[in-house]
């Protein structure tokens, strides 16, 4: 036993140490997040000049964090009824889960109307994924493997592995083109194990930015069901993609349509910029309203030993916009305009790369869609920019269009030339 | 089609929710709920201490914040200043620098995500066999939430007396001793959920002991701090009597409580180890589990926290508004305890006084609970568990006479 003196000043304190070492001699340090790793570079950088094209939250044109408009019209309004903060149900709060699933779904959706869906309130995407993943592992008894696209978000892949689930991936991005691998698609998913669960992302792929078109969502539907797999969506960009809400969510009403009872994520993060509120859904498409009971239940269960039950202050938020018509109009304006300056980011990044005399080929950076764009450069190309101009992005050569403004698109493109030509 | 949740069975509901439901859905006028943890007034109404909505409506005007994610440990301020609430302001241990912590999803998040990390990492790198013992009784949801981390040995350690309706320190001593080293003890740090008794400093000091003595892990939950005796140094004096004694542990705070932030999910992991290099890695690994379960937690009720106890006049506002509920319960305790007695109610009814806290273990057998719930319209839990907020100086005359009626009615 090591006996400490350490003279505290007001007395002397005698620690004693164990025997043994901590507890944690064998807790291996960590690897750093990938893209917290790129912020953490950018805040250690002096530049004036440098960029920020790493995590993917929305930023204004002069480059800050923006607060939709109808958010603090809706939060002016609940702090005025000085609401008490008792405790959520495990499921969270009946009408922001009534409204989540309407945004998705459409509000005359069959599924609605019949009541054979059921949606939770849950910790935003993450949590959503969480909480699915956990209910695939524990329910869907038949199969274990979880396909996800070929690339996928960076944290699907623990997600579903910690619940018990194996992954294994479906061809989708073609870097020959930037654009989607379709043939490749539909011959891989057409290979997939009976029952096994897919992974699609509604809108707005991530990492990629690349989208199927609505013809070839036709064909991958008619295959998914041929093969019987169970479909699990992942809509984090809703509104955010297009700029038109129906539109986003065209691919999720269509497999509902066809047959096929899906799960879904939901995010308001990105689309209400509720990021750091954590406002997300869980839905369960059954066969019926019995059984779709059940799988409540059975929810519940899952939840409780996880954080018992979800925080109020942003669903709060996102059910007071969506059910209050006057800032639903206005939400839907704002989720445009954000989405308009994404693509026009897009644009003036192309056009300015054609300016500095660029002859490479930049259409997939206009056809992609969404905050993030899979710019095609290779990693030692995404080393020169960072150690040469500062200019922050992921290794694959993703970068966040959210943070391109006017005043910088010039010199992202002007360095994107230079380590391109 | 066949369903691929045609197999998937009705799940019983949490009975502590149930309760509730049921007691909205009675009609009668006298009801009275006695279930769920919530603070209540004396009209019986949920209350928002009065340094919240300050601080809220400061958050409010303040337009330079924003909702950006958190750090997915959470929000710095908050973390470290929780800590200092449940260590003490001169902690040595957050002086040495090893003292670190998780902002979770209120008391269950910092449960849960202590849990996955001692799963993982605890005693080699697969704990999965790693007996976790838990009081009997305890808080219903700590079962689960180890088991869903993964551990397959959960066992009870003898605490409730029924006899004599106080702890029962030896069988707990002779649990301690007769465990197999290593293994993990859930310590309530007061004001013990269901049963309102707590070890004194003497008794602590001999569980401290034997667990030293048999390395075995100290994970206090802590959801009542302040709450219990209206004092946050004397209601942490376990806690930080465990340290002092070179502990290496884990204290689940939260916020719930004595914030009155129920829903906004306000917790904190706190994590002593025995120096920063153990503590940074430990930490590192904890944001893994973090990342792959909720991202990073809700910013709104931490920010309101970390203002609170970040600045003087709100602490001390704080810390009264704390005392002003504990105080209430208190004087329910008193009140029910000397109706009892004048009612002449069969048995003992010191217990209710001496146990501390929002809860009280009545003694009440499962028949006379039912009686209490069916007939009088009292609601509380089956094993006779009391929300002694839910007692109004309104209808404690009628909660005395009801008790007292399923005493002598029912055996």
């Amino acid at each position: 036993m090591t006996v400490s003196l350490i003279n505290g000043g007001r007395g002397v304190y005698i620690l004693f140490f164990f025997f043994f070492s901590s507890w944690w001699t064998e807790v291996q340090m960590g690897p750093p997040d990938p893209i917290l790793g790129v912020t953490e570079a950018f805040k250690r950088d002096t530049n004036p000049k440098k960029m920020n094209l790493g995590v993917g939250a929305y930023r204004d044109d002069q480059g800050k964090p923006f607060v939709l408009n109808c958010v603090r019209k809706a939060e002016a309004q609940i702090a005025a009824k000085k609401l008490d903060k008792e405790y959520l149900p495990i499921g969270g709060m009946a009408e922001f889960s009534k409204a989540c699933a309407q945004l998705a779904l459409g509000p005359d959706n069959e599924v609605l109307k019949s009541g054979r869906s059921i949606t939770v309130q849950t910790i935003s995407g993450t949590g959503s994924l969480r909480v699915g993943a956990n209910f695939v592992s524990r329910f869907h008894n038949v199969s274990r493997d979880v396909y996800l696209p070929k690339p996928s978000w960076g944290n699907h892949t623990p997600i579903f592995r910690d619940a018990g689930m194996q992954l294994k991936a479906y061809s989708y991005y073609d870097p020959k083109t930037c654009g989607f691998d379709f043939k490749g698609a539909l011959d891989e998913i057409s290979k997939i194990p009976e029952k096994s669960v897919i992974v699609l992302h509604a809108c707005a792929h991530n990492p990629t930015g690349v989208d199927p078109r609505p013809e070839q969502w036709k064909e991958m539907a008619a295959l998914i069901k041929k093969r019987n797999l169970l479909v699990f969506f992942d809509m984090a960009y809703q509104g955010f993609a297009s700029g038109d809400i129906d539109r986003d969510a065209w691919a999720v009403r269509y497999f509902i349509e066809q047959g096929h009872n899906i799960l879904l994520s939901q995010s308001f993060a990105k689309n209400m910029g509720l990021y750091g509120e954590r406002v997300g859904g869980f839905t369960v498409v059954c066969k019926d309203a019995e059984e779709a009971k059940r799988v409540e239940s059975q929810l519940k269960i899952l939840i409780r030993p996880i954080y018992s039950n979800p925080p109020m202050n942003g669903a709060r938020i996102a059910s007071t916009i969506l059910n209050t018509p006057e800032l639903y109009k206005e939400w839907l304006v704002e989720v445009k305009g954000m989405a308009d300056r994404i693509i026009k980011m897009r644009e003036m990044l192309v056009s300015n790369l054609k300016k500095e005399g660029s002859t490479h080929n930049w259409q997939h950076v206009i056809d992609q869609i969404g905050m993030f764009c899979f710019t095609g450069l290779k990693p030692e190309q995404v080393e020169r920019l960072i150690k040469e101009f500062s200019i922050y992005m992921t290794k694959d050569g993703r970068i966040s269009v959210a943070g391109v403004t006017s005043a910088n698109v010039g010199y992202l493109a002007h360095a994107i030339h230079a380590v391109t030509k | 089609i066949m369903s691929i949740f045609g197999e998937v069975p009705q799940a019983a509901p949490v009975a502590v929710f149930k309760l509730t439901a049921d007691f909205r859905e009675d009609q009668n006028h006298s009801k009275v709920n006695l279930g769920v943890g919530a603070y209540r007034t004396d009209e019986c109404q949920p209350w928002v201490l009065p340094v919240v909505r300050k601080v809220e409506k400061m958050i409010a005007d303040d337009h330079s914040l924003n909702h950006e994610y958190l750090p997915i440990l959470g929000l710095p301020e908050f973390r470290s200043s929780a800590s200092k609430i449940a260590l003490g302001e001169d902690s040595p241990a957050i002086k040495d620098n090893r003292v670190g912590a998780v902002q979770c999803l209120g008391g269950t998040g910092a449960l849960k995500i202590g849990a996955e990390f001692l799963r993982r990492w605890y005693n080699g790198t697969d704990n999965t066999k790693t007996p976790v013992y838990v009081s009997a009784p305890t808080w219903e949801n700590h079962n689960a939430v180890f088991s869903n981390a993964g551990f397959e040995d959960i066992r009870p350690y003898k605490y409730w007396d029924a006899g004599k309706r106080g702890l029962d320190l030896e069988g707990f001593l002779g649990d301690l001793e007769s465990a197999p080293d290593h293994s993990i003890f859930v310590l309530h740090a007061c004001a013990h959920n269901p049963t309102g008794t707590d070890p004194t400093q003497d008794q602590w000091k001999k569980i401290a002991d034997v667990m030293k003595r048999k390395s075995l892990f100290a994970f206090f939950d802590s959801a009542y701090q302040g709450f219990a005796s209206g004092n946050l140094d004397k209601d942490a004096w376990a806690v930080r009597y465990f340290v002092s004694q070179g502990f290496e542990l884990f204290c689940a705070q939260s916020f719930s409580k004595n914030f009155g932030l129920y829903n906004e999910r306000v917790g904190n992991l706190t994590v002593v180890a025995k120096d920063q290099d153990n503590l940074n890695r430990a930490l590192s690994q904890m944001e893994k589990i973090v990342r792959i379960t909720w991202s990073n937690p809700p910013s709104q009720g931490a920010r309101l926290v970390a203002i609170t106890l970040n600045t003087p006049e709100l602490f001390a506002e704080w810390k009264d508004n704390v005392k002003t509920m504990a105080e209430r319960v208190l004087l329910m305790r008193a009140q029910l305890k000397e109706k009892l007695k004048a009612l002449g109610t069969p048995g003992t009814w010191e217990h209710i006084t001496e146990q501390i806290g929002m809860f009280s273990f009545t003694g009440l057998n499962p028949k006379q609970v039912e009686y209490l719930v069916k007939e009088k319209h009292v609601y509380l839990m089956a094993s006779g568990r009391i929300n002694m907020c839910g007692l109004t100086t309104k209808n404690i005359d009628y909660v005395a006479e009801s008790i007292h009626e399923a005493v002598t009615t029912v055996q």
